[in-house]
């Protein structure tokens, strides 16, 4: 990673009674990082820290700003930064626009970047805002809490789990607002989370966190699939691809979708043609086969390479890792799961050409 | 009602005035860091300040007039300023005063703050505002309720003293004879109807602060 590219380096250390945590971490300066991992694995004391909520030791530095070392602290009103925490926290004393004018206010005009009616239009707030905190849905709550964050014209925006604390519809409700701030404003993000449907939507980076460590770091694609991590191993086990709209065939019912390595057929896509999406697929729902097979109701294949077979959490089960490759992308991988009698009977050999059948393809927006 | 009777009023409502505005000053900050400390000192400073609440006002006063008497270092000090000595002052009822109604304006502060909490004052710091900025903004209108409570509390508290204005104050008329010490006057000159009239005016003042605070606390329940 280049230094103009690198948004934050930090090697950073905390304890607190039996736990500690210990990252060291170079995270590029532009795109979704999700930090991923159980319940009291550290994301939320590393995003803390981060922020300068919480105390550790080391160095972090943000795009070249020494935030603190050794010898200083950068407290956290002075780091650029916008935090949306689990439960709103949305000041009692004041409305809506109370709440979004506190930090806007307190940002000099020439460094403001996005103004109130943009955070406004952007979370969907124009109905609320005379309303007090109190009489507004969780969701609402969050959508006036993350607008309220980006009035501060941050520089990276901190989210720790956003989604937690709501209930099924209002997490629906937030999740595209979230990819709007993402795909509209060029801010990086840090986004801890332990839902999985969160992170194939918003990751751009995945950061493992295991008992305060670093399990792995790396693209999301990369991480979704590495055999050694145990991602690829849950029952819903699953690649994310991003995607683009082709166009629809109105006949049919189906839109066709170019994703790396060919294309894919969908229902129920409502985006414009030439948008980008994302797709994800799941590893049981792909089987392989050795030559195109004419024969078959599937609907979609992919050519891949096989670049990886290893056993699956069940004895009866192998997992493949599939590399599909595209002109001029980096290669994007899927996974396969197929039980070890079909691999011996199709004599599955590392580095063999396959054709991915895909019996399902889910459509993440 | 007696010149003397007025006077003694207006008098107690000066003290209880100048106490409560020095007490909120002076137990702000102190509440505060009980709220927030983790230090070791937070238990024998907050027994230290709820001590008034138990102790009896005599032995309050008398070891006030001790301490301000001349012998007693501030007796010595204001001596030494040329303030003279305190005991038997308006001044000196006014410092009384503060020790004695000290807890009733801590306490409900420093719950105020506790039930604040850190979050807000999290919240605040990614929005720019600096520790001082977010008290101001964040903490101290979340705190109103807490105040109001410790401003009435106070206030009439240091209306109904007894004992340590009597330790501390005598009974100079216009200095330091407040309305229970002229009721005790009238009581001991056997004058029953004046003592009447006095506490009358006390009681429905006790029980239209009681209401008052109760009907406020109500309508802040869920602040």
């Amino acid at each position: 990673m280049s230094e103009q590219a690198v948004g934050i380096a930090a090697r950073l250390r905390l304890q607190r009674d039996e736990f500690v945590l210990d990252v060291d971490m170079r995270l590029p300066g532009s795109g979704v990082c999700v930090l991923f991992g159980r319940s009291g694995c550290g994301k939320t004391s590393l995003l803390r820290a981060i922020a300068g909520l919480e105390r550790a030791e080391g160095v972090l530095e943000f795009r070249g700003q020494r935030w603190q070392d050794r010898y200083s602290f950068r407290p956290p009103h002075l780091r650029p930064l916008g935090y949306v925490f689990q439960e709103a926290s949305l000041f009692a004393h004041l409305d809506v626009m109370g709440n979004l004018a506190f930090g806007y206010q307190r940002v000099p005009p020439a460094q403001r970047r996005i103004v109130l009616d943009e955070a406004i239009s952007l979370l969907g707030l124009d109905n609320l805002l005379q309303r007090n905190a109190q009489t507004l849905s969780g969701g609402q709550r969050q959508r006036v809490a993350i607008a309220r964050a980006l009035l501060t014209s941050p520089q990276l925006l901190l989210l720790d789990e956003p989604l937690a604390s709501l209930d099924g519809p209002s997490k629906a409700e937030i999740l595209p607002y979230l990819e709007r701030v993402r795909d509209e404003l060029a801010l990086p993000m840090i986004y801890v989370t332990h839902a999985p449907e969160e992170v194939a939507r918003l990751a751009d980076q995945l950061i493992l966190l295991e008992n305060g460590r670093i399990q792995a770091y790396g693209t999301l694609n990369q991480l979704l699939t590495a055999p050694d991590l145990p991602l690829a191993h849950l029952d819903d086990a699953a690649a994310v691809l991003p995607a683009r709209v082709l166009g629809h065939d109105a006949h049919y019912a189906l839109s066709e979708l170019a994703v790396p390595g060919g294309s894919l057929w969908i229902a129920g896509c409502q985006l414009a043609q030439g948008s980008a999406t994302r797709v994800r697929i799941l590893a049981r729902d792909v089987s392989l086969a050795l030559q195109p097979s004419p024969g078959s109701s599937i609907l979609n294949s992919l050519p891949a390479q096989l670049v990886d077979l290893s056993a699956d959490r069940d004895p009866a089960n192998l997992l493949a890792r599939l590399e599909l490759r595209a002109e001029g992308q980096p290669s994007q991988s899927i996974l396969a799961r197929l039980t070890r009698r079909s691999a011996d009977r199709l004599a599955l050999q590392v580095g063999m050409r396959v054709h991915a059948q895909i019996k399902a393809v889910a459509l993440m927006r | 009602m007696s010149g003397e009777d007025l006077g003694a009023i207006w008098l107690t409502l000066k003290l209880a005035t100048v106490v409560t505005l020095l007490l909120l000053l002076f137990c702000t900050p102190l509440a505060w860091w009980l709220a927030r400390t983790r230090s070791a000192w937070k238990a024998p400073v907050g027994a230290l300040v709820a001590m008034p609440l138990i102790l009896p006002p005599t032995v309050i006063g008398f070891y006030l007039l001790l301490f301000m008497g001349p012998q007693g270092p501030l007796g010595q000090l204001s001596d030494w300023l040329g303030i003279g000595l305190l005991p038997f002052t308006f001044s000196g009822l006014v410092i009384a005063s503060m020790v004695y109604s000290l807890p009733f304006v801590v306490q409900p502060l420093q719950t105020a703050f506790e039930q604040i909490g850190q979050r807000p004052l999290e919240v605040a710091a990614t929005l720019r505002a600096s520790p001082w900025d977010s008290f101001r903004h964040v903490v101290l209108p979340l705190a109103r309720p807490g105040f109001f409570t410790a401003s009435v509390l106070g206030f009439a508290h240091t209306v109904g003293e007894f004992g340590v204005v009597l330790m501390i104050g005598g009974s100079i008329p216009g200095q330091t004879k407040v309305i229970s010490v002229q009721i005790y006057d009238h009581v001991e000159a056997m004058q029953y109807g004046n003592a009447h009239l006095l506490s009358a005016v006390l009681l429905a003042f006790s029980f239209v602060v009681l209401l008052l605070l109760h009907r406020y606390r109500k309508g802040h329940l869920h602040v």
